[in-house]
């Protein structure tokens, strides 16, 4: 008799590589918003922070939608109202910005706490040694206040980078959404999820050992 | 030469300074007393630019300070200063402290600001702790850290903001030797102060401000001696 072709089939090694792809996707996408959202929110928490009652009145409620609704609802909102504009997004590219946004207005308040975490006196010590604004804020400001919330901030980009989970939403193939497809192929929940779970693992381990082993470094 | 001519300073609605007209020539040590908030504080961030004044004429070395065209950062590396909390920037070695400034505001290399900063450092005693992080030195180390790193810009001049009223009494003294060094070896000083055996036996004058006025100014013989103001009296006898 001939083996009945069954359109489930267990799971394959080559599973595995399907996966390993999907998490190299999940780090791609997380890498690209976590680096350009923590450049921009660092531009907007010095604005927060010098632009005082003027910023409190405009970027900082902006910044406030962004962190407080659901980043799901931003990702679909963003992907079916973008082309009413004319901007025609794939997936990844939607995911992209809406992670970028949200990374961003984040680490805004971050930022800002980091700037504040320098004391005036220490900022006035730099500027009576003849420093300009800009070398203040790059050589004091940046390295000492950077570090105060160096922690907050590999909290931020841990969550975003589980958050990218999300976008899989929108169709983008990443670990979450490859996850779902071999689950659906081979209904072994169990078994796909755990090995998801541990390439979310496998990405952000190294992150946290490596942000304590600059903390101890620091600390000293 | 420093000279002050009618500063006047308000914080608000807040007279602060009233008035003040003082010259300080070069190689002078003034030694600025009085209680706190006499205006003391205020007047030597005004000598720098750091405060804003509301009238003025502080002229450093034929430079108006608070004109529109001055460029206040190049002015800064003439005037040194001292405050009475360290703010030894905490990532960076003792080197690295006193070089940051000779190298980013000055363009020197990086070898030659080290030069520099090592030199400055063994000036005021701590050759043996260039490598070391601020956090490993005394407060009155960390206070030589802050007095080298501003001699490192080459001031003609240095402004001492009661560099010894946060440290611990028994670390005081080799704090107050490196400013009696600096002194002998010539160095233009404004020191405000509460060491009264340091203002009368290292300054040529000392100037008493009271409520914003300096209502005195003389060598210490007459100061400590003979002061001639009311409150000047009052004052003495309350901190001897
Ligand atoms: N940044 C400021 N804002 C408002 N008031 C200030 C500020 N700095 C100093 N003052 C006030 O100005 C007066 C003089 O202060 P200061 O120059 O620090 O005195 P001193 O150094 O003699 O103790 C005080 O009444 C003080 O409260
Ligand atoms: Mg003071």
């Amino acid at each position: 008799m001939e083996p009945t072709v069954s359109f489930f089939s267990g799971f394959a090694p080559k599973d595995l590589l399907f996966l390993g792809e999907a998490a190299l996707r999940t780090m791609w996408i997380s890498v690209l918003s976590i680096s350009i959202g923590t450049l921009l929110g660092v531009v907007f928490g010095w604005i927060l922070y010098e632009g005082k009652w003027a910023a409190a009145l405009t970027v900082a409620p902006i910044l406030d939608i962004f962190r407080s609704v659901p980043l799901i609802i931003q990702l679909v909102l963003f992907y079916n109202f973008a082309p009413i504009v004319g901007l025609n997004l794939d997936p990844f590219a939607s995911g992209v910005v809406i992670l970028t946004i949200y990374t961003a207005s984040l680490v805004a308040n971050v930022a800002r706490g980091g700037i504040e975490a320098v004391e005036p006196p220490m900022r006035r010590a730099a500027r009576s040694l003849g420093m300009s604004y800009w070398q203040d804020l790059r050589h004091v400001v940046l390295p000492i206040g950077g570090r105060a919330v160096f922690p907050a901030w590999v909290g931020v980009a841990l969550g975003v980078m589980k958050d990218s989970a999300l976008v899989s939403v929108l169709g983008y193939v990443e670990l979450l959404k490859a996850s779902q497809i071999l689950i659906t192929r081979t209904q072994e929940p169990f078994l796909i999820l755990s090995i998801a779970g541990a390439f979310y693992f496998a990405l952000s381990y190294p992150i946290s050992r490596y942000a304590a082993s600059l903390e101890r470094k620091w600390a000293q | 030469m420093i000279e002050i001519h009618d500063l006047h300073k308000y914080f608000g609605s807040l007279h602060v300074l009233k008035g003040i007209n003082l010259n300080v020539e070069k190689g002078e040590v003034l030694s600025v007393i009085g209680a706190s908030g006499s205006g003391k504080s205020t007047l030597l961030y005004c000598i720098n630019g750091l405060e804003p004044v509301q009238q003025s004429n502080a002229v450093v070395d034929g430079t108006d300070v608070h004109a529109k065209g001055t460029d206040i950062n190049k002015l800064r590396q003439q005037l040194g200063m001292v405050f009475q909390q360290w703010n030894s920037f905490p990532h960076l070695t003792a080197l690295e402290n006193v070089a940051l400034a000779p190298k980013i505001v000055k363009g020197k290399s990086k070898a030659e600001a080290r030069e520099i900063a090592a030199q400055q450092l063994k000036h005021v005693g701590l050759g043996e702790k260039l490598d070391v992080y601020p956090s490993a030195l005394s407060g009155g180390q960390q206070q030589r850290l802050a007095i080298a790193r501003a001699l490192a810009m080459e001031p003609e001049y240095m402004l001492f903001d009661e560099a010894t009223s946060a440290l611990d009494p028994e670390l005081v003294g080799e704090v107050l030797e490196t400013m009696r060094m600096l002194a002998e070896e010539g160095m233009t000083m404004i020191c405000v102060t509460h060491e009264m055996g340091f203002a009368r036996d290292v300054s040529d004058r000392v100037a008493f401000f009271h409520q914003g006025v300096m209502e005195e100014i003389g060598p210490p013989e007459q100061i400590f001696g003979n002061p001639q103001s009311e409150h000047t009296q009052k004052f003495l006898a309350n901190v001897r």
